[in-house]
């Protein structure tokens, strides 16, 4: 992680509390790639994302697949590619984050709890899947009381991935997430495709966690899902944040939201208007100048096509747009 | 001219049935939801219906006449994950025009540009593949369409640009549509019936 700090980064009073879990400022991420033959060249596939979590606080951030949601988590992980370029600045508990931090901290202070519940072993028994990341205390002590808790009865460890439900192998993923003791967890698309009882349940595993004092970053496409727990959203399009908006801001009309971008987005919720805006997310080969969301964009100006907007505080949350207010 | 399921039973596995003696009928011009928990049979009766999956017993007719077996089906399903169910060793130009032909007015209408024609699967979003899976879908001879969790993986705003051209072709072709969807607030938007699969063991109520 280079330690380039963007001196334009503003910070907002509420952004440096000392109970501030993890701050990302002006992140960009760039993969180097081979064009023709030996031409290198690097594509931007962040640029200037902003997001930050508190100790007992869930963010979630919101935004359709290639708005960047999964690289964040990969950067703050560490497990990006090595053809990945990072630049801005990771904090975690005030601290820069280094390689040598993301190396120490994943898997302890800092863990995934991935998308698919493809990713228990198949051949180890879950019981013992949890057990391998208890650190401090009894492993199996530490495991028996966390499946009380989510009401896995005893005999659950002794079996192996596939002999259980979805909704079990779900809380053995939060479970081992659980008894980590983790400070900070990072959810990667929990619920795609489920029931809402199911999605229900997986939510409330995570305000489980954030109550228990953890930071939760809650990463989805699905606003609805964001809205049930979360305390914050942040608001992804094409590799930036153009908004953090506390939940009740989405309500109504959408009139409490800063970007015309997450306006826009709330409204077309089939239990809100179900009015779409035209055109496509920009892919990263071919950004727009100025704002991304500029030719979407009912009310751009030229100045918009200018140049990229710089993060404002606005009542509580950030936007990105010279026209907010 | 009717899209009937009659008395369709089905198990994925032995003694223990997904669909049982699960009778529904779709007009054309109809839009019906099918709306239910995970694992209660939405997904295998919606590929029964398409006449990918035949049924243990019953039958599947469309205007009192089997599924035909060759040629393009008049009943076409449109899947949750639109990633595996185009070839990836097709340019999307291929999988496009493989049932029909889309005219470039469906193209624009559908948002599909021109360049992505010549692209492979993989360079493209979810997003726009599904916009690729609805326009083959849409051929002259298609009667009835099925969207299984068609949008369930888009965000809001190309979840309503899809629905919104899907929805007017189905209006002025007088196409028989059924919305698979765990989201009660899309089914309620979408459509003129609803089918809880929670009243699964009544039959009747699937009658039109």
């Amino acid at each position: 992680m280079t330690d380039k700090k963007d001196s334009t980064a503003e910070n907002s009073p509420a952004y440096t509390s000392n109970e501030m879990l993890l701050e990302v400022e002006n992140l960009s991420v760039a993969f180097r790639q081979y064009n023709k033959g030996l031409q290198q060249m690097d594509l931007k596939v962040i640029s200037s994302l902003n997001a930050a979590v508190k100790k007992g606080e869930i963010l979630a951030i919101v935004g359709s697949s290639g708005s960047g949601k999964s690289l964040l988590a990969h950067a703050i992980l560490g497990i990006l590619p090595k053809n990945a370029t990072v630049t801005g600045s990771i904090k975690y508990m005030g601290n820069e984050l280094t390689t040598k931090d993301q190396e120490r901290l994943r898997g302890q202070e800092i863990v995934l709890v991935p998308q698919s519940v493809n990713f228990l072993d198949p051949l180890m028994k879950v019981g013992k899947q949890v057990r391998t990341s208890v650190r401090n205390e009894n492993p199996v002590e530490a495991q028996r009381r966390v499946f009380e808790r989510y009401q896995l009865k005893q005999s659950v460890e002794g079996m192996y991935p596939f002999q259980l439900s979805g909704g079990m192998s779900r809380r053995i993923l939060v479970s081992t997430a659980m008894v980590s003791g983790a400070k900070l967890v990072i959810a990667d698309e929990p619920t795609p495709g489920l029931d809402p009882k199911i999605v229900d349940e997986a939510l409330l595993h995570f305000k489980g966690l954030a109550e228990s004092g953890c930071g939760v970053i809650l990463i989805t496409h699905d606003i609805e899902t964001a809205l049930k727990v979360a305390d914050n959203i942040a608001v992804f399009y094409a590799g930036t944040t153009v908004e953090v908006a506390p939940v009740a801001d989405f309500s109504g009309t959408g009139q409490d939201l800063r970007h015309p971008y997450s306006r826009a987005l709330w409204r077309a919720l089939p239990q809100n208007e179900f009015i779409p805006i035209e055109g496509v997310q920009p892919l990263p080969q071919n950004l727009p100048c100025g704002c991304f969301f500029q030719p979407r964009c009912e009310r751009a100006t030229a100045s918009c096509a200018e140049k990229q907007p710089e993060a404002r505080e606005i009542r509580d949350g950030m936007v990105r747009c010279i026209y907010a207010s | 001219m009717l899209l009937k399921g009659e008395n369709i039973s089905f198990g994925y596995n032995k003694g223990s049935l997904v669909l049982d003696n699960v009778s529904i009928a779709i007009a054309p011009g109809e839009v019906v939801g099918l709306l239910g928990p995970s694992g209660c049979g939405k997904t295998t009766l919606g590929r029964i219906l398409a006449g990918y999956q035949l049924p243990e017993k019953g039958v599947v007719t469309i205007d009192d006449k089997p599924l035909p077996t060759v040629g393009f089906n008049p009943v076409q399903l449109i899947f949750q994950h639109p990633e595996r169910a185009v070839n990836p060793r097709w340019q999307m130009r291929k999988t496009l025009n493989e049932g029909w032909h889309p005219s470039d007015d469906l193209l624009e209408e559908l948002g599909i540009e021109k360049q992505w024609l010549t692209r492979w699967p993989n360079e493209l979003s979810g997003g726009e593949l599904q916009r690729f899976c609805v326009a083959r879908a849409l051929g002259p001879e298609t009667q009835f369409l099925i969207a299984d969790e068609m949008t369930t993986m888009l965000d809001a705003i190309t979840q309503a640009q899809i629905w919104q051209v899907v929805m007017r072709i189905v209006r002025e072709r007088n196409i028989g549509m059924v919305v698979i969807s765990h989201e009660a607030h899309l089914i309620n938007r979408l459509c003129s019936r609803v089918v809880d699969f929670k009243n699964i063991n009544s039959p009747d109520l699937f009658l039109v």
